[in-house]
């Protein structure tokens, strides 16, 4: 998976910035996707290209149980959020539905990647690659029955062992 | 194992767990609201087109719904999404669908005890994050997305990964103008928003067991902000007699085991506690009232499924009883059962001669979705559980979240203000 990053430097991005609540209502995705990180940076909509990456620090999602949160993000096209950490539902949501990945990185990942670099995510080798900086980071393996998910493309399609 | 695991053993057909075991679990209970009912008919459309069968739900007498976020409807998306959930509920037999306007009807977390639909012992998702708060009366109750939502309502069982629990123990009772709210944000001031990832909060010791049913609901509303899987409390005789009230019946209590293990014990005094609140723009961001900033309020809002109980109107009433508001002040009863009583009682009265304006039960404002959404700039004080940027309204206003009876003190001075202050 290679895109381009989107970083927004802080902690503790909570739904309601993501998907602001006047528009729960809404359930077409491509118009919550107008909407998407509206609370935190109106200009997101226009930012967001398709294969990119959103990098943030702490706490990513944390708040509500809206999946109009990764949704919004999924149908900007966005296809994962790399964070220090996620808050429960929002990194459920993430992968149960399989709209994006919730990668966990460390500070090393966090610090060095910046706003507009370019990077491949390897989930086989568990490596971030910054192929602007041409630097190498470790990502956090995804846990037995999140992997399984993933690979299945999400928990409809998971089948239990 | 404590009583977290113990319910989750029992519903995964386990003899023990251990935390981080990975677990598919039967569901008891499930509720959907008109956010999350038409997110997961959206699921089930979506599944439909791959073929896979969404005609019967695995148990309809097992799942209810409330209309709480957008109504009254204040436009035709939302008129449509509680037509949608009408249609979802008589297509699928569900019987117990509490619809805005023909008698009991209120926010999900407040029926969800009102009208006993959850019992102690069980295992309850809802389509809301604030279904923590049913942990209250000692059952294991958590918040689900549409996706795990539709998973539940198809195969009446879904994946958890057991957690660990934090133990909170209230040493003895709050003083009198301290409520379940104060003591709550400090914990979340302590801990911080992401301290109970992943985990249970539980809460116990003499001061919880002296706490109302109420009260306690309110703890277990807040693990929310603190990123919790789920709150709750061992059930007693209190729980037993606030829901055989409500016409429940075979109630089994469970109980964590002597030697159950907690990952962290945090102890609290309760003669020690301060009324409190949250600055913008986050529920850990505690200060006590009476050093909290001199702004000029706007408003006071008294609604919610964390502060709109009964016993949050009653604290609300104590303060203003025969004083008027200075600023702008709406009170919600969180249920039409509450706002009854609050009629009986004589509290709709106080509130009205205070120059309070009382709305029927809705989420509206609280998630800045409509009924009274702030204008920039503005700054309120609330009884609700988040202060997010723009959570009630401009992403330029600012909430600061506090107890009914600090919300109803600082509706009569204009100011945060520290109930024991007030002239």
């Amino acid at each position: 998976m290679k895109g381009n990053v989107i970083k927004y430097a802080r902690d503790n991005i909570d739904t309601d910035v993501i998907i602001p609540g006047q528009y729960l209502k809404v359930h077409d995705y491509a118009e919550l996707a107008k909407h998407a990180m509206e609370g935190l940076d109106p200009d997101f909509h226009s930012k967001a290209k398709e294969g990119d990456f959103i990098l943030s620090g702490r706490n990513f999602g944390c708040g509500s149980s809206r999946e109009h949160a990764p949704i919004a993000l999924a149908h900007s096209g966005i296809k994962a959020v790399l964070a220090l950490s996620f808050a429960r539902i929002f990194y459920r949501n993430a992968v149960d539905g399989a709209f994006l990945l919730p990668i966990e990185i460390d500070q090393d990942a966090y610090s060095d990647i910046a706003e507009g670099d370019q990077i491949d995510i390897d989930l086989k080798s568990n490596q971030i690659n910054n192929l602007t900086k041409n630097k190498t980071y470790k990502m956090k393996p995804f846990s037995d029955i999140i992997g399984k998910i993933i690979e299945a493309g999400g928990l409809f399609k998971y089948k239990p062992d | 194992m404590n009583i977290t695991e113990k319910i989750l053993a029992r519903a995964s057909g386990r003899q023990r767990v251990a935390p981080d075991d990975v677990i598919f679990a039967n569901v008891d209970k499930v509720m959907v609201h008109d956010v999350s009912g038409p997110g997961v008919i959206k699921v089930f459309d979506k599944l439909k087109k791959q073929g896979i069968n969404v005609d019967k739900l695995w148990d309809p007498t097992k799942v209810w719904v409330a209309e709480d976020h957008f109504v009254p409807s204040a436009d035709k998306m939302s008129a449509e999404n509680v037509v949608k959930l009408s249609n979802f509920t008589k297509n699928y037999g569900i019987e117990k669908h509490f619809k805005y306007g023909m008698g009991q009807y209120g926010i999900c977390h407040t029926l969800s005890h009102e009208e006993a639909l959850v019992l102690p012992g069980e295992v309850y998702v809802g389509g809301d994050s604030h279904t923590n708060t049913t942990g209250a009366l000692g059952s294991f109750a958590c918040g689900l997305g549409h996706t795990d939502v539709a998973y539940v309502l198809l195969n009446g069982k879904i994946w958890f990964k057991v957690p660990q629990t934090l133990y909170f123990k209230l040493n003895g009772k709050l003083p009198d103008h301290v409520m379940a709210k104060d003591f709550i944000l400090k914990i979340i001031g302590d801990i911080s928003t992401e301290g109970g990832a992943y985990k249970t909060m539980q809460f116990g010791g003499s001061g919880i067991s002296e706490m109302s049913v109420e009260s306690r609901l309110t703890m277990c509303n807040m693990t929310t902000e603190a990123g919790a899987k789920n709150g709750i409390v061992e059930p007693d005789q209190k729980v037993v007699d606030y829901l055989t009230s409500r016409g429940a019946k075979n109630i089994t209590l469970v109980h964590g085991d002597a030697d159950a293990e907690y990952e962290k014990i945090y102890e609290y005094e309760g003669s020690e506690m301060e009324p409190l609140v949250a600055k913008p723009f986050s529920p850990e961001n505690i200060t006590i009232v009476r050093e909290a900033p001199s702004v000029e309020l706007d408003k006071s809002y008294i609604g919610s499924c964390t502060g709109a109980k009964y016993e949050d109107l009653e604290a609300a009433a104590k303060i203003l009883k025969g004083r008027t508001v200075k600023i702008r002040t709406e009170i919600l009863p969180a249920s039409i059962s509450i706002y009854k009583r609050a009629m009986e009682n004589g509290l709709l009265k106080i509130f009205l001669d205070a120059g309070v304006t009382v709305g029927p039960p809705t989420c509206g404002a609280c998630c800045g979705a409509h009924m009274g959404v702030l204008a920039k700039d503005e700054i309120c004080i609330s009884t609700t559980n988040r202060n997010f940027p723009g959570r009630m309204g401009h992403v330029e206003s600012q909430t600061y979240l506090s107890s009914p009876l600090v919300a109803a003190a600082s509706a009569v001075t204009g100011k945060i203000t520290d109930p024991r202050d007030l002239k």
